[in-house]
């Protein structure tokens, strides 16, 4: 499986997603810098967590209209298995390839633990090694990560199992304590959590490997 | 032409940073604060001289970046 890691000035876990990917798949990233208009063909985009553009205007919002990104929706819209972390996941929603946004967490705190969330869909190329309501632990570690969507939307992402994960517990305000969601096709994957830093028993558990195992298995 | 641009939450969607303002403010004895909302202000400098094509032009950009207007709201004063 070849993958790309898109690498936004301020990015700081591309490296984890890419030691990740690298342990799990057997192949070294292409790492792509936010400037760049085009890149090779691969099967699989990790868009990495950290605080790109230092959350100017609102998070996600500057490199959502980066160069790199343009080409990123396209293919993320064309089908190409296409993953975001945290940060990723603020930028996949701000240029709509995901429904609703991220907001400052209710609490106002920065949160930053390890968090049981639960599998609320099993049957994506994401999430297929996992049990339908199996209870996972992975990290999270975000100031913005309060999901909000109106009614009608949150409705309608449950009822077309677009929501992959739940928070056991709400931890940041998010509705309906939504950790993870789909695009409707289910190629694309935005989540909070960060399961590139749960895939070996050295780093706390192997709860995060599954997904990209998952991914790996799905893909052939 | 100057454009000022005032980005607000929408109603309904949460803002914990305009409610740590009211707490605040409540816990220094200013009275009679019933809710505080924060927002973003943001001033453009255009030269554009035309003002409904100035308008039409900063309306697209709050639309396509200055607002997410999936959780906010913009309104536009050109002067």
């Amino acid at each position: 499986m070849k993958s790309a890691v898109i690498v936004f000035p301020g990015s700081n876990c591309d490296r984890d997603m890419a030691v990740a990917l690298e342990k799990i798949t057997g192949n070294k990233p292409q790492m792509v810098w936010h400037q760049e208009y085009d890149f090779d063909k691969v099967d699989f985009i990790a868009l990495p967590g950290g605080f790109s553009y230092g959350d100017y205007l609102r998070c996600g919002a500057m490199s959502a209209r980066s160069h790199v990104m343009k080409e990123v929706v396209k293919r993320a819209n064309d089908g190409v298995p296409t993953f975001g972390v945290c940060n990723g996941f603020q930028i996949l929603t701000e240029t709509g390839v995901l429904p609703g946004a991220l907001m400052r967490n209710a609490n106002l705190h920065f949160v930053c633990k390890d968090v049981k969330m639960t599998v609320e869909n099993s049957d994506s190329i994401f999430t297929n090694g996992y049990e339908n309501g199996a209870e996972i632990t992975i990290p999270v570690a975000h100031h913005d990560g309060n999901y909000f969507a109106d009614n009608e939307t949150l409705d309608r992402l449950e009822g077309e199992g677009q929501v992959a994960f739940k928070y056991a517990e709400d931890i940041n305000g998010a509705q309906r304590k939504i950790a993870g969601v789909l695009n409707e096709r289910g190629n694309v994957l935005g989540m909070m959590p960060h399961p590139e830093r749960m895939i070996e028993p050295a780093l706390g558990g192997s709860d995060g490997r599954v997904m990209f195992e998952s991914v790996l298995n799905s893909l052939g | 032409m100057k454009a000022r641009i005032h980005v607000t939450l929408k109603n309904g969607v949460l803002d914990p940073q305009g409610k740590a303002i009211e707490h605040a403010l409540s816990n220094m004895g200013f009275g009679g604060v019933d809710e505080a909302r924060q927002g973003k202000y943001i001033e453009l400098d255009l030269t554009e001289t035309d003002k409904e094509k100035a308008r039409a032009s900063v309306d697209e950009m709050c639309r396509k970046l200055i607002a997410n207007t999936v959780i906010e709201n913009y309104s536009i004063e050109l002067e």
